[in-house]
Formats: structure tokens, sequence, C-alpha cells
């Protein structure tokens, strides 16, 4: 048995002809916080969604925890996976607390402690009666990921879930993400198009272009220029911006 | 006012348990069909463009269209399928249902944000689960809207029923704006009213309470629904026991005679029920499959429309005839002649001094004949026409009413009317005589259907009415239900032709 907690092996998705993943082979060891960098289009989101089965691959097999997820039941698979995704997704007739509720009614588990949860990610205990709507957006992604984590799975997919918010809510909530994965153990998959989210996040930073792998790093190595081209081009970016703030600041 | 309201419990009953079974049957199609339409478009555009297609039929024709239908199904498969009555209501009014039910339905679902149906796929929904705690709750306000819309329509239309004889709230109706009973029809319009009212208000507080997650409302609302659903339907209870069922044709005369009948087989110990309003064509055949038990035809019309002949006997030939063609065929009985004609007659000024066709004959080169609007196209003109070499100087049409007064202000000087019109009397008109017997015989025929046919203390209720029924009493109490002026009610009518037959 493998001890990785994710593996795709050569495994491709075409979309009406269109390559989205493109015969990619990646392991993820457990434990590890790895984000998928690429552009609009890249196949980051495809290659997330492979990995609880919201879409299938077309060739090659996806392995969560040693297990071909083609074999496994799909809705028990996903219970055990953690998902969060940009939209959110928060079901708007049903309040904070059943929510973050809904993974352990739906397997017929134990009630989840809410309180516990809402405590874990930051918020006031005095939200769970709320409906969604009358959150803020920071507050319901906040929600979202409370809500993805009741499942109790170690395995937890982020689909640029800082995608919609402001810079400050954005920053404070990896921040809130980075304490989890280390304080629950998690396997955390996050996709992101902020290479500096990226880098200053993970332990691991998987760089993407037209399906296929085209960078594979530590955040260090990425800054330190010795990943490749692809990589230095996008890295290039923040580090302009850094020099920038820093004259600005002499 | 009173007589109306009195009517009014039970057929208040039948017409909401028709609303209602319309209802749960269009919910049992349009929810399923509207959750398999919202992810097939092909199949929306079918099913959307169908019930929209239904939606355009005129509910009267609509219903209408059902009774050839069933017919033919009943025939296909052997007999055994009601054409009239509940069945046909049924059908017509789920199908009337069905578009505001499917079309929001639909339209709730695909409001649905898919990043919520997204998420619903991610913390591992199965299908069951998605739809019972994320689909329907989300498209239920929607969802609801529509089903409030059915309501209303379906509560209106099922006053339509009356026209395939089943009983709703169009019985006062259309008998009113027959008779010209204005209350009647107030009391049905209202009665409708309300009940649209109530309903759409009680299914409101359902939609609000659903929309609002408010539990408690959702259940009172529901409650209140079934609790006033169960009381309406409280008169229907009492059970049908030995329950007969009278049909009458959409004219006073018609609704009279359906009346004294009436009071015949209650006053035998029968539980009498009333289908009034049916066309003419559709009588005979409810007679003849059951759907009434017993109604007043004649003889004409079965001669001539029914049995489709063409010569023209006389009076006992064509009765005996009738019989016989009854006894071979449908099985109906003739229970026997009333004792009047309601035929084709032509009507002149008492101070003409005419008594027959064959003297108008002579005299008809100097007079104008005034007619109604389908004299001139049907049989009967030609027949006499021809017999009597009928020439006049000129021929007008009216309406019925006008016609009467072009006679009495001396516009024409001779009239097509029915021989049992109440205005004969009223205006004092000669009918004249036809000697030659030219005009085919309308005897007012008592018909019961096949299971009454042989059913002895049936017939022996309904046997002191046969010949017992002059032409001047059947006018009487004709004008005194057509009159403009101190209307008496059918029922009253009816009372007083039950006094002057038992003597």
């Amino acid at each position: 048995m493998s001890t990785e907690a994710l593996a795709y092996e050569q495994a491709s998705r075409h979309y009406a002809g269109v390559v989205a993943v493109d015969c990619v082979s990646l392991a993820i060891a457990r434990g590890s916080f790895v984000a998928l960098v690429g552009a609009s289009g890249s196949g980051k989101s495809t290659l997330l969604r492979l990995a609880n089965r919201l879409d299938r691959p077309d060739r090659g097999r996806v392995l969560v925890d040693g297990t071909d997820v083609a074999q496994a039941d799909p809705i028990q698979l996903r219970r055990g996976i953690g998902y969060v995704f940009q939209n959110i997704g928060l079901f708007p007739h049903l309040s904070v607390a059943e929510n973050i509720g809904i993974i352990p009614r739906l397997a017929g588990r134990e009630p989840v402690d809410v309180g516990a949860a809402l405590d874990r990610v930051g918020l006031d205990r005095a939200l769970a009666d709320r409906l969604p709507a009358q959150l803020s957006g920071g507050q319901q992604q906040r929600v979202g990921i409370a809500r993805a984590l009741a499942g109790e799975g170690k395995l937890l997919l982020m689909d640029e879930p800082f995608g919609a918010l402001d810079p400050i809510t954005r920053a404070t909530l990896g921040q809130t993400v980075r304490t989890l994965h280390d304080e629950l153990r998690l396997t955390t998959i996050m996709v992101t198009h902020d290479m500096a989210e990226a880098l200053l996040l993970a332990d691991r930073v998987v760089v993407m272009r037209a399906g296929k792998i085209v960078a594979d790093a530590t955040p260090h190595a990425l800054v330190a220029g010795e990943a490749g081209p692809e990589a230095d081009a996008l890295v290039a970016i923040p580090r302009e911006q850094a020099r920038k703030l820093t004259d600005l600041g002499s | 006012m009173n007589e109306a309201l009195r009517q009014l419990p039970p057929l208040i009953a039948s017409h909401l348990l028709l609303a209602a079974a319309a209802m749960a049957l269009a919910l049992a199609i349009g929810l399923p069909l509207g959750f398999a339409s919202a992810r097939r478009p092909r199949l929306a555009a079918i099913s959307v463009g169908f019930a929209g297609l239904v939606q355009t039929i005129p509910g009267l024709a609509l219903l209408a269209l059902f009774y050839p239908l069933l017919l033919a199904l009943s025939a296909l498969i052997g007999g055994g399928i009601p054409a009239l009555g509940f069945l046909p209501a049924l059908l017509a009014l789920t199908l009337y249902a069905l578009l505001p039910i499917l079309r929001n339905v639909v339209a709730g679902l695909r409001g649905i944000d898919p990043a919520v149906l997204q998420a619903a796929e991610a913390v591992g929904m199965t299908s069951g689960q998605r739809l019972r705690l994320v689909e329907a709750p989300l498209a239920a306000p929607v969802a609801m809207a529509g089903i409030r819309t059915a309501a209303v329509w379906t509560i209106g239309a099922a006053t339509l029923a009356t026209t395939v004889g089943y009983p709703s709230l169009g019985n006062p109706i259309f008998a009113g704006l027959q008779i010209e009973r204005w209350d009647l029809v107030l009391a049905g319009c209202i009665a409708a009213a309300l009940l649209a009212l109530v309903s759409d208000f009680l299914l409101g507080l359902i939609e609000r309470g659903i929309a609002r997650r408010d539990r408690w409302r959702t259940l009172v609302g529901s409650a209140l629904l079934m609790l006033g659903l169960g009381l309406a339907c409280l008169p229907l209870l009492r059970g049908p026991e030995r329950t007969v069922t009278i049909g009458a044709k959409n004219f006073s005369e018609q609704y009279i005679l359906a009346r004294l009948i009436g009071l015949r087989l209650e006053r035998a110990g029968y539980r009498v029920a009333y289908r009034e309003g049916l066309g003419s064509a559709v009588a005979f055949r409810a007679l003849a499959s059951g759907d009434i038990d017993v109604y007043v035809e004649y003889s004409g019309t079965l001669w001539t429309g029914t049995m489709g002949r063409t010569d023209n006997p006389p009076r006992q030939a064509m009765l005996g005839g009738i019989a016989h063609w009854m006894d071979a065929g449908p099985k109906t009985g003739l229970v026997g002649p009333l004792g009047f004609e309601n035929a084709y007659a032509l009507a002149v000024r008492p101070d003409s001094g005419l008594a027959s066709i064959a003297e108008l004959a002579a005299k008809a080169p100097d007079l104008t004949l005034g007619t109604d609007l389908e004299f001139g196209n049907r049989p009967e003109w030609r027949a006499i026409r021809d017999a009597y070499a009928l020439r006049f100087k000129a021929t007008r049409a009216y309406s019925p009413t006008f016609m009467y007064r072009a006679l009495q202000s001396g516009q024409v000087d001779v009239i097509s009317a029915f021989s049992s019109d109440g205005r004969i009397a009223a205006d004092r008109l000669t009918v004249l005589d036809d000697p030659k017997g030219a005009m085919p015989h309308y005897d007012a025929i008592l018909l019961a259907s096949p299971a009454h046919a042989k059913d002895k203390p049936f017939l022996a209720a309904l046997r002191p009415l046969v010949n017992r029924i002059s032409v001047a009493d059947m006018r009487t109490a004709n004008f005194s239900v057509d009159r403009d002026s101190d209307k008496q009610t059918a029922e009253a009518a009816a009372r007083w032709l039950d006094l002057r037959t038992r003597r």
C-alpha cells in the first residue's frame, strides 16, 4: 500500500476534444500542503475534481489512500474528503449549524459539535442559527471550510477558496487554513492563480499549463529560480511587486 | 335567495371534491414530470409545450372533447368507462392545472444556484438526498406559487363540469342563466369565488411558511386546508341510498319536468339528484349509459336524430317504433308520453280568423311569416311548405323574444312557435291545426335508463304522470318561469304541475 494521500497515474481528461488534464502523474504525500498554480484553463481545477470523482479521468488512475477512486462508491468517497470552492455553495435554506452538520447528517453519524466547529474556523458561536445570507463573504467561506472539515476526512481539496474575497480577508483566511492544516494534520491541495498566496501558504507548489505539470518545487526552490522558466515567469510577478513595495518604503 | 342558498352545500361538496381530485392528480403528474424536465431541456420543451397547448383550448371545449374521446375509448375496450360526469371533468381539469404546476416546478428548479447543486454533490449527497434536502425545499416557494394559480383556475373551471353532467357550482349558474334567475347565478358565482379565495389564502399561508422556513405557518395552513376540505365534503357522507339521477336539457320546460319527476320519486322514497343543462345530443347517451336514470325526451328528436329516420309516421306509430327500437338496441325504457307536444307549430294572432294550416295556405301570399333563426333551414319547414304549398309574401327571422313582439305589433302575421311555449297562452295566440299531419311529432316522452327499464317500483312512481300533462298546463308552467316579472322557480312551477296532474 502506498503512503501517498493522493496520487495521479497518467491521468487524462478531455472535454469535447479539448485537453483539460493531459497524462498527469503526481504523488502527494500525507500531511503536505500543495498549491496547484496556473492560468485559467490550465486544468488545475479539473485535476482537483478528479480526486473526489466530481469528474472522472478518460485514461489513467487516481488513487486516494492507495485505492483507485474508480472502484470506490462516489458518495462515500466525497463524504470522506473535504471540498471547498470559490462559489462557497452554502445551502441558503439551512442555518449555519445545519450547513456545518450536513455531512454527518447525510451519513447518519453522530451530530457534530457546531460550537467547536465554529471556534475552529474563528467564527462567533452566536452565528450558528443564522442563515448564510446574513453573513459576510469571508464568514460564509469560513462556514464552508467548517462544513468541509466536519466530515473528518484528512484530505482537504480547495478550489480557489479565496477567489471571491477581498485581500485582507484572503490573507487572514489563508492563515486560518494553514493553522488548521497543521493542527489537524491534513493533506491539503489548494488550487489558486495567485502565486504569492501559493508561495506563502504551501509546502510544495505545482505549476500547470495546458493540462500538464510544468514545474513542481518547494516555495524556497521557486523563489531561488531553481524550478525552470515557466515557474520563474510566475514568480517574477510577486517578486517585482515586492521590490516595488520595498522601493516605495525607502 | 334562500332557495338558491339551500341548494349550495351538496354542490360545494362535489365541486370541491372534483377540484381537489384534479389538483391531486395534476400534482402527482406535474411534480415528477417537472423534476424530470428541469434537467432535460428536450423533455421540458415537450411537456411544457403540451401543457401550454392544452391551456389554449377553451375550458368548455376541453370538457366537450373528452366526451367523444371517452366514448371511443370505452367502445374500444368493450365498455365500462363513463363518458359523462366525474371522469371527463377530472381529466379536463387535471390537464388544465398541469401548466402552472409544471412551469413553476421547472422554473423553481432551474433557479437554484449551480454552486449549491455542486456543493450538494461535493458533500456526498445521493440523488435522493439532493432532491429532498436541497432541490425540493429551494424550488418549493416558486412551485407553490404555481400550485396556487392552478388551484384558483381549477376551482373556477370546475363550474364547467355541470355541462358534462357532474354536479358543481356551475349548476345554479347555468340553470340561472337559462331561466334568468340572477339570484341563482350570483349564488353559484359567489360561492365559487369564495372557495377560490379561501383556498388561495390557505395555500398562500403554506407558501409563505415554506419560503420563510416557518414550519408552524406551513402546518397551520395545511391543517386548515384539510379541515376545510373535510368539512365541505360532509354533505356527501349521508350516502347514496337508492339515489336516482334525473337529467334535464338546458331549457325551462326541462328544468320544470325534472323537478316534477323528482317530487314524484321523492314521494316514493327515492333520494334524488339532478343533472341539469345537458346538451340535447348528450342526454340520450347519458341515459343509455346509466349516467342519468330518467329524463324527458321528445319523440321527433329521437326519431330523426338518434334513430336517423327520415319518414314521418303518425303519433302512435312513432311511439311504438321508438319503444321497439329501444327494446332491441339501447335497452332503455319508454315509460310513456306525458300528454303534450313541444313541436314546431305555426301560430297566429287570435283575431286572424284562421284555425288550420290548410286555411292559412290560401291567404299566405298576402301574409308575412316570422320565424326564429333556424326554422327556415329545418326539415319541419320544408315538410309543411311542401305539404300545403305555402308561399308567403315575405319571411323574416328573429330571436324568439322579438318574434313574439313582431307578431303582436303586426309586423308579421304568422310565426313559428314551440307548441308548449308559455307565450302562446300569455299572448292568447292560436296554434294552427295540421290536418295533413305534415309536422313531425314531438311528443314529450318519459324515458328510463336500462337499469330502471323494468324496475317496477320505479315505474310505478312515474306512470301516474303518463298522459296527464296537457299542453295548456305546460304552457302555463313554462310561462311562470319564463316571464319577465313575478318569475317563479322551476321548483314552484313543478309543484303547481304536480297538483294539476294529481287531480
